[in-house]
């Protein structure tokens, strides 16, 4: 089958959308974006991939009257063990990058007691990851490094102790495998871990039993459907560092504007904010950008100032939000400038001002930045469509509708809870008319005019 | 306007010819202790080389320093010594590399020292930061300095009123201070035979600046024409060599002309015209090479700009220096440099040539030195996206301070224009 | 009057962005315009002599949130052109028939500009002074620029100008500028009495009130205020520099003198004082205000100064005769007059011995905290050096 895919490599996040010839979107993909634009377009490719491989599914099983009304437990299932060989096997890797520092000279003498106590640590490791990925188990994130991080320093820690070992070695191969762990092209065997995935849910719920012809079959088949990589389409901050053709490229600006019109064909005028940059995009009814604008040179008022804020006050970013919801009043915050963002928190804080009102504030500021980005792009046209991290921020999005309505009266907002997909669907919609020969053909065009 | 790049760029005879002259003028500055020759400093907008001539005085001009130096990636340097003696980091980077420049010895590019200026010839046309600088060296040079003040074209034109003062100032202040620093009487059949010269330069650079109106443009109108305008710009226009150079240059890009070849870039000659451009605002000199490839390597061709008028409006309005009227042509020259035109004059002039060059847009990059071209430049880009219907674009840059320019920033946002551009025409075409 | 009372109506006026005062001037009769100008300077005896009320455009203040003028300026421009035009935009400035940009800057020249683009409909000028200060060169130049401001004032009003309506003008505005020295000195003398912030809004309500009604309320501050319990504080005395374009937050100059700074001079609002002579009332009153100009002007950034060991003595004199201690530049960020000036006005300072720090502001500067710190240390250290 042909996919389209489209990756949008962002400063923190990289995404990745799959689309069919239909433009049907089969799967996403996330991860972080890491220093590596190039594993980080691979992982987010692949996550892509094996979300397309349950779309797959999900349209087959629902033909199977015995999975009626439990198509959905089923899939859940099926990617809970899914996730638990994958992470198994990257805790093996690890286990086994961690074993080949211990080789250096300066561990000398300690080899022995290192491996031991690192098959001790991944021992428990594993055996954690059963309850982990059990049914109704939450998981405070789905990177590897998030889950697998924390509990190495604890377990190893003790294990150390045990061993009489300094628990410096033990952290010291740990910090230098993790990254290449994570900057290693993920893994492939995809369709073996389906399988060993689909083995252990049967022994967990035996009513999914796939030696039964009737459900056996179904999976094979979707399994057998071949994703072939049609075309792909990089977009976004880390585009220009990838080792794409050129034809291969296309800007943030256009994948942005294309994407917001599929999600919502009305829209006129995209806002997005992100880490790096705030962008303005104006679109026809085609999604065919007619005007942009980008925060200049200095990053006031983008997602990363609202990083700076939340380390300030000690607090999560995704915290702010729901605080500043609670103001009574809302601070007169002047600068949007990060060098001077916890500087004037201070200042503010110590005249007495409460951290509610102050953090409206803060966000009030971004928006007015915004605001004025939107400005210098045109305006805004009916409907507006709101993307990127800081759509998700409540406390961001009331001050924005009140502040368009203000300027630009009664106007339809969309805001997507999966906008941050937005440039990755633009881009598979690039690589799909790309396949389908939409660039050529401009020369000509260019010489007629 | 700088011929250090040139070595490696391009071998036309006219080049060389240019880089001749440029060292020739540098060696005639630096050796004025040894053979009396006075030297005055002055701007490129407004600068009076027909009338300093006439005095024997050499032509220094501070802003081809600084972004001589910024091209040989000295200015940086420069700037933070500036900065540690009390300049401020918002202000104008080229005053501040001149003045870090004479904090280290003032070295020209030649590689001898810069004398002492004999005078400073404050020709006030366009940018009051020229006032500010002159302030701060005469105070170091303790020298002449003459004020000419030109009237800004506030109401869009040259009013009797405004051309008189300006005569008045040369015939009462610039010749009395130069008779005085060179000891030379003021002949003005002598300027008169030197402003001949000027006006036949002029018509040849004109010619060159039009043929970018063929659709394949044989040359680049910003990052090429950086190199056209500099003989005129500086301490040429008037001379014999002048009016060779453009002579030259002339018959060599009649000649690409002819066998249809696009423009020359630092990497040889230029694929395949996809875009079309004008730009506004000064180009970036620390990463001048690096900021040009953006573009060639592309596809993209400015076949106009405002830089290429910054030192004289030749191409648009059709003015000439008149030897008929010698002084009252400095003055109109003076006043109608682009920077000295209003903004509403500024905006019609870039919409203008969008069309007449057949460009598929605007863009502007803004400099952070520079307000005098770039307050108000967000304004105009609407106003020239509105009267053509093309879609502009807005890049940020400093002209010779490091800091400023970010690559990546440049580049992401030319990309989106490009892509932008491409997008529209095939949009255009489906609905058509 | 009180204290209280004048200076209560002062802040209304400062604070009000939509010039009320000024509107009810203009619908008082029918057929009145009013003409706005930006900083440094315009000769308002022109406007006025048109039947016209002269207001100061200094800018948005601290409170103006700017959504649209930011789309039209680059950050790193100064603040005033983008809130004045937000000002603009928002309709606030709808009741003003002419604008005028002096010669102060880049910025200000080409917002005369940005004004004939967007707001085609007012009369928009960019207002030139000389920089030759010859009676027959820069004084004939200025004399018909004057002459032609006048015609295009004529125009606007339908109104012809005599020069007895000029005449007349200059009497007014050599009495509203006589007050503002005895303001300026009153405080000089006392400034314990004078807190600089009052000062600073008595001088603002002058920009958008008729010179006659600013004239009274100057005279009734000084009666009032003579008879004001204030208590002297051992503070320093500083002038000071760099503000005479955008506007800093009053919360700055409060602060300055918070931290233990009297400023007993500054050049926050210069038009209202930049001719430093009564102008004549005899002969020409065109050549008259011309004249003035050329010899009797303050000096400032945007003006030549054609001597180079008179440049910049002008701040040492003006430390002299306020009795002041230091020099507290503050000049706004990207101020290029400003900024540029100030090296040269260093090295004047230094080589008198006077003290002094800088800092910047924005229109909108938010925090008050490192300027307090800094203008405290400042006083401080003149304390302990004038005690050494």
């Amino acid at each position: 089958m042909k996919c389209y895919i489209g990756i949008d490599l962002g400063s923190t996040t990289t995404k990745a959308i799959l689309m069919d010839d239909n433009m049907d979107v089969l799967g996403q993909g996330i991860t972080n974006s890491r220093s590596n634009y190039d594993t980080a377009a691979a992982v987010s490719k692949q996550e892509a991939m094996i979300s397309t491989r349950f779309t797959l599914f999900h349209r087959a099983f629902e033909e199977i009257p015995q999975l009626e009304g439990k198509v959905d437990d089923f899939l859940g299932g099926l990617e809970r063990n899914f996730r638990l060989e994958q992470y198994l096997e990257q805790l093996q890797d690890l286990r086994d990058t961690c074993a080949g520092f211990v080789d250096n000279v300066r561990y000398k003498g300690m080899e022995k007691a290192m491996v031991e106590a690192l098959d001790t640590t991944f021992g428990q490791l594993a055996e954690e990851a059963i309850p982990l990925f059990a049914p109704g188990a939450e998981r405070k994130s789905d990177f590897f490094r998030d889950i697998a991080g924390g509990r190495f320093m604890a377990i190893s820690e003790e294990v150390a102790k045990q061993a009489d070992l300094s628990y410096d070695v033990l952290l010291n191969v740990y910090d230098k495998s993790i990254i290449e762990v994570e900057n290693r092209p993920p893994a492939g065997d995809l369709a073996g871990k389906f399988m060993r995935a689909m083995d252990k849910l049967v022994t967990e719920s035996p009513e999914f039993d796939i030696k039964d012809a009737e459900l056996g079959k179904p999976i094979q088949e979707a399994l057998d459907v071949e994703l072939e990589e049609t075309f792909v389409v990089g977009t976004g901050y880390g585009r220009v560092r990838l080792p794409f053709p050129k034809d291969h490229i296309r800007s943030e600006i256009l994948c942005h504007g294309l994407g917001a019109h599929m999600m919502y064909p009305e829209t006129r005028t995209v806002l997005d904010i992100g880490g790096q940059d705030t962008k303005a995009i104006q679109v026809d009814g085609q999604g065919i950008v007619e005007n942009f604008q980008m925060n200049d040179r200095c990053a006031a008022g983008c997602g990363r100032y609202l990083g700076y804020i939340a380390d300030e006050m000690n607090m999560g970013v995704h915290e702010l939000g729901p605080l500043a919801s609670k103001a009574t009043k809302v601070a007169k915050i002047n600068s949007t400038c990060t060098v001077f963002a916890g500087a004037e928190l201070r200042d503010r804080l110590a005249l007495g001002e409460k951290r509610e009102d102050v953090l409206a504030g803060l966000h009030r500021a971004i928006i007015l930045r915004a605001m004025s980005i939107i400005s210098r792009s045109g305006g805004v046209t009916d409907q507006f469509t709101f993307t990127g991290g800081v759509a998700n921020n409540e406390a961001a999005v009331t001050e924005l509708k009140k502040l368009i309505e203000e300027n630009y009266g009664k106007v339809t907002i969309n805001i997507d809870p999966d906008s941050i997909y937005t440039g990755a669907l633009g881009g598979a919609a690039f690589a799909l008319r790309a396949a389908q020969g939409d660039t050529t053909g401009q020369e000509e065009e260019l010489g007629a005019a | 306007m700088c011929a250090d790049v040139t070595t490696d760029v391009i071998k036309d005879a006219s080049m060389l010819k240019q880089k001749e002259m440029i060292a020739s003028n540098y060696d005639k500055i630096t050796s004025a202790p040894e053979t009396g020759v006075k030297v005055s400093s002055t701007f490129v907008p407004g600068n009076l080389n027909e009338l300093t001539m006439c005095f024997d005085i050499a032509n220094n001009l501070p802003e081809i320093n600084a972004l001589s130096n910024a091209m040989r990636k000295k200015t940086g340097a420069m700037i933070s010594d500036a900065e540690k003696m009390g300049h401020s980091e918002d202000v104008c980077t080229y005053v501040k590399a001149d003045l870090g420049m004479m904090a280290k010895g003032n070295i020209a590019p030649n590689g001898k020292p810069m004398p002492n200026p004999d005078m400073l010839l404050l020709s006030y046309t366009g940018c009051y930061t020229f006032l500010k600088w002159f302030e701060l060296l005469r105070e170091q040079y303790k020298c002449p300095t003459v004020m000419l003040h030109v009237p800004y074209e506030g109401e869009g034109k040259i009013t009797k009123n405004m051309r008189d003062y300006v005569v008045k100032q040369l015939k009462e202040e610039v010749i009395p201070t130069m008779e005085q620093v060179s000891g030379v009487k003021f002949d003005i059949d002598r300027l008169r035979e030197y402003m001949k010269d000027s006006a036949k330069a002029e018509d040849d650079l004109v010619w060159v600046l039009q043929s970018a109106k063929n659709v394949r443009s044989p040359i680049d109108a910003y990052f090429g024409a950086v190199y056209y305008i500099g003989p005129i710009f500086s301490a040429f226009r008037g001379t014999k060599d002048a009016v060779e150079y453009y002579s030259l240059l002339r018959s060599e890009i009649e000649e690409r002309l002819a066998k249809g070849l696009g423009p020359v870039t630092p990497e040889g000659e230029m694929g395949e015209e996809k875009y079309r451009l004008v730009v506004e605002g000064p180009p970036n000199w620390t990463n001048f090479r690096e900021f040009w490839k953006m573009f060639h390597e592309d596809g993209a061709v400015v076949v106009a700009s405002s830089y290429s008028k910054v030192g004289g409006v030749y191409d648009y309005d059709g003015f000439r220096h008149d030897p008929q009227n010698p002084l009252e042509s400095l003055a109109e020259y003076c006043m109608g440099c682009y920077t000295n035109r209003n903004l509403p004059d500024r905006t019609t002039m870039m919409a203008d040539l969008v069309e007449e060059y057949q460009a598929d847009g605007l863009l502007i990059n803004s400099i952070k030195s520079c307000n005098s071209f770039a307050a108000g430049e967000l304004l105009m880009l609407r106003e020239v996206e509105a009267r053509t219907g093309k879609p502009g674009a807005f890049i940020e840059t400093d002209l010779v301070d490091p800091r400023y320019f970010s690559p990546a920033n440049v580049k992401n946002r030319l990309e989106s224009y490009f892509q932008m551009i491409e997008q529209k025409r095939q949009g255009g075409a489906q609905a058509a | 009057m009180s204290v209280k009372e004048i200076i209560d109506r002062c802040e209304v006026l400062f604070e009000d962005v939509n010039f009320t005062s000024a509107r009810e001037w203009k619908d008082a009769k029918p057929g009145r315009k009013v003409v706005g100008y930006l900083p440094i300077y315009v000769p308002c005896e022109i406007i006025h002599a048109a039947g016209m009320l002269p207001i100061g455009i200094l800018g948005g203040g601290s409170d103006l949130e700017v959504i649209h003028g930011d789309a039209y300026y680059q950050s790193y421009i100064c603040r005033i052109p983008r809130s004045t035009v937000e000002l603009g935009v928002t309709n606030r400035l709808d009741f003003i028939d002419g604008m005028l940009f002096p010669s102060t800057c880049d910025v200000i020249r080409n917002l005369s500009g940005v004004w004939k683009l967007m707001f085609p409909e007012v009369m928009a000028r960019y207002f030139d002074t000389p920089q030759n200060y010859r009676k027959d060169i820069g004084g004939e130049f200025y004399k018909n620029d004057l002459r032609e401001l006048i015609e295009s004032l004529e125009e606007l009003g339908g109104v012809k100008v005599t020069d007895d309506d000029l005449r007349n003008s200059i009497e007014v505005y050599n009495e509203n500028r006589k007050w503002v020295n005895k303001v300026y000195q009153y405080r000089k003398d006392k400034p314990w009495k004078t807190p600089s912030a009052e000062i600073y809004l008595l001088m603002r309500a002058g920009e958008v009130l008729p010179p006659e009604e600013h004239t009274q309320m100057m005279q009734d501050y000084l009666a009032a205020v003579e008879n004001e319990e204030r208590r002297m504080k051992d503070n320093c005395r500083v002038v000071l520099n760099g503000s005479f374009c955008e506007q800093p937050p009053l919360g700055m100059i409060k602060s300055i003198e918070l931290a233990g700074c009297y400023i007993v001079d500054d050049d926050f609002i210069m038009a209202n004082r930049m001719i430093t002579t009564d102008i004549s009332t005899e002969g020409d009153p065109l050549e008259n205000i011309a004249n003035a100009f050329l010899t009797d002007s303050m000096p400032f950034p945007s003006k030549f100064e054609p001597s180079e060991e008179e440049k910049g003595l002008y701040l040492a004199d003006y430390v002299r005769q306020s009795g002041a201690e230091g020099v507290i530049f503050a000049a706004a960020s990207f101020c290029d007059p400003a900024l540029l000036d100030q090296p040269l006005l260093y090295h004047v300072l230094d080589d008198q011995k006077i003290p002094y720090i800088a800092f910047q502001f924005a229109e909108n500067s938010g925090q008050m905290q490192p300027i307090r710190e800094q203008a405290g240390t400042f006083a401080d250290s003149i304390k302990l050096w004038s005690a050494a």
